[in-house]
């Protein structure tokens, strides 16, 4: 739904990065990405399009590596993806809780020239 | 040439909402990020606060809109120093916007600041203000099953409220899952149930905030 936000962060940083590096033109940018992030890949990629436009990221690729969101069980301690419908432990049917693991939101690597 | 970066992508917010925390922390200001769906009652909420704390600590208000000064004009009433934001269609408030602001309120130390953001239970979670209390209101015709569609927004809650408790009785509220939810993401966060429409609930809110001042 702020994807227009986090993409202008998100492209701020990669022309910080891309600059210190003294990189005349930026290929890729590879974004990681957890579910429980509320962002939506093809939304960030709208207004990327837009926002590189006269930057050394013009034209540069996407790539977004999604995190499913990893939940634990309260009760026997298994770890499971959180499941469409609720937190409950698909093993012993009790209540799971969030590990962290799909709350990511980062830039991992840029491709540079 | 690939570069490793590693870098959170709300780097940039997240520096100013430090800048934001000291500046409220050096003040002994409690600023409070209340969010909530549009209508679960956060302007209903802050002036009935307002109504019971004002005559012992100092109360300052940033409204967040998407548009119009509706809830702000509310507070002005009041005597209560507010401020307008204007998000021109941007669904949360940043960092950046609550620094801009914080030099046109009248902030005294030791005092609170309520920070309203926009109606929303998504975006604003993820961005960091700088505030000391996250408060999320919940209301119960909005139904029980909003901790486990919202996850994020619950799971930071400093503070959570459930308001419109008079409705129980005509609503198909299930309690029990609705802490179920809240209990998994969050073990500790207090929950006050109350009704800004007939007060109920409210004092044990109130006395818990005002004791956050000190």
């Amino acid at each position: 739904m702020h994807e227009y936000a986090v993409t202008k962060n998100m492209l701020a940083v990669a022309l910080e990065e891309a600059e210190k590096a003294g990189a005349k033109k930026i290929i890729e940018i590879r974004l990681v990405i957890g579910d429980l992030s509320t962002i939506i890949d093809e939304s960030v990629q709208m207004y990327f399009d837009f926002l590189t436009e006269e930057t050394i990221a013009d034209g540069a690729k996407l790539v977004f590596k999604r995190v499913p969101a990893v939940f634990q069980c309260k009760a026997c301690s298994i770890e499971f993806n959180k499941p469409a419908k609720g937190f409950d432990c698909p093993q012993c049917g009790a209540m799971g809780a969030p590990t962290g693991v799909g709350r990511e939101f980062y830039i991992e690597s840029i491709e540079v020239e | 040439m690939e570069i490793k970066v590693l870098k959170n992508i709300m780097h940039a917010n997240q520096q100013l909402a430090e800048e934001n925390r000291k500046f409220f922390k050096e003040r002994n200001i409690v600023a409070v990020n209340v969010m909530a769906s549009p209508g679960a009652g956060k302007t209903s909420t802050i002036l009935k606060v307002i109504e019971a704390l004002r005559d012992k600590v100092n109360i300052c208000v940033v409204e967040g809109d998407i548009a119009s000064s509706i809830d702000a004009e509310k507070i002005d009433k009041l005597g209560i120093s507010v401020v307008q934001i204007n998000t021109g269609g941007g669904c949360h408030l940043d960092a950046n916007m609550i620094r801009t602001v914080a030099d046109d309120l009248k902030l005294e130390e030791n005092s609170i600041l309520f920070i309203e953001n926009v109606g929303n239970l998504v975006c604003p979670s993820s961005f960091d203000l700088g505030e000391g209390i996250k408060l999320v209101i919940a209301s119960v015709p909005e139904g029980h099953d909003k901790p486990f569609k919202y996850t994020s927004m619950f799971q930071e809650a400093d503070v959570i409220i459930l308001n419109k408790m008079d409705l129980m009785p005509y609503i198909d509220f299930d309690r029990d899952s609705f802490y179920k939810g809240i209990r998994a993401l969050n073990e500790t966060v207090p929950v006050f149930e109350i009704s800004c429409k007939t007060g109920e609930g409210l004092p044990a809110f109130v006395e818990w905030l005002g004791n956050k001042v000190k």
